[in-house]
């Protein structure tokens, strides 16, 4: 399920309206992803107050999202350029990849929240390749 | 027996109370075609499915986005017996339709951003949860069934 020119196109175009929000939406789609899959707090057992808004959860939000902003910029290559981050979730953070799915499926839900009229059917196809290829990228090492 | 809290039955309730069925089945319906093609294959006798355009225009998609809806209203219904309101359906669904279970996650998962998308800010996470935990309880007794 590879990224066609068209897929890279929408989620290029979608990506301009999602950067000026993109604190909150990464914000949002975690913090989500925290309360309506509560499995998903066992990665965070570290974190002090993992309550919607939290600051370290927002922080969190934050790192994430701008990692996925940056994806945005390398969909050619977006396997080589998250070969260090795959390192590091292959061998330290160790994140069921399932989990990739529920914090992307999240970020879908935020972003249709946000912007319905420009979530299309055909844009969320694109986006929805789009994160399950980042999700794949960062598998890439597990094994 | 699911146990429902009050803010999960109300939410439930509200949220189907301003949902327009007709509006919502087909978006939910048509954005499953689109993002999950492999769905289509379900729908071998709905005529023009070749691209998004024909798929919403499609008057047998809304047709059938419809009694979607209406069915997911009778579980609304009878929150504290959805899996004997859908042990037919189930029955339906694994024996004459033979859907694969997993589509009805997708489909639920498509209605969960269609429903997001109408409510905007109002969707929030814990309506979310609530609004998710009720499609979850519906797919499993539409699972319930298969064998």
């Amino acid at each position: 399920m590879s990224l066609s020119a068209n897929d890279k196109a929408n989620v290029t175009a979608i990506w301009k309206k999602i950067l000026p929000k993109s604190d909150d939406i990464g914000d949002q789609a975690l913090s989500r992803m925290l309360t309506v899959y509560p499995q998903t707090k066992t990665y965070f057992a570290h974190f002090a107050d993992l309550s919607p808004g939290s600051p370290q959860v927002r922080k969190h939000g934050d790192i994430i999202m701008n990692k996925i902003d940056d994806c945005v910029n390398h969909m050619d290559d977006l396997f080589p350029y998250l070969s260090g981050l795959s390192d590091l979730h292959a061998t330290k953070l160790r994140i069921d990849p399932a989990n990739f799915k529920i914090l992307a499926h999240n970020l879908l839900v935020v972003v249709a929240a946000y912007l319905p009229n420009d979530f299309t059917p055909e844009v969320h196809l694109s986006v929805d390749k789009f994160l399950q290829q980042v999700a794949l990228a960062l598998a890439e090492k597990y094994r | 027996m699911v146990a429902w809290t009050d803010f999960e039955r109300e939410t439930i309730k509200s949220i189907f109370g301003k949902l327009d069925y007709d509006d919502v089945g087909l978006a939910a319906l048509c954005r499953c075609l689109v993002v999950y093609p492999w769905t289509q294959r379900y729908f071998g006798n709905f005529g023009n499915l070749y691209n998004a355009d024909a798929i919403r225009a499609n008057p047998m998609v809304a047709a059938h986005g419809k009694v979607v809806l209406n069915g997911l209203d009778k579980a609304v219904k009878n929150l504290d017996n959805i899996k004997g309101t859908y042990a037919e359906l189930s029955v339906l669904h694994s024996e004459k339709l033979r859907v694969d279970p997993d589509n009805f996650r997708l489909l639920a998962d498509c209605l969960t951003i269609v429903v997001a998308a109408r409510m905007g800010a109002d969707f929030t996470a814990e309506v979310q949860a609530a609004f998710q935990k009720f499609l979850a309880v519906v797919v499993s007794s539409l699972c319930r069934q298969y064998h």
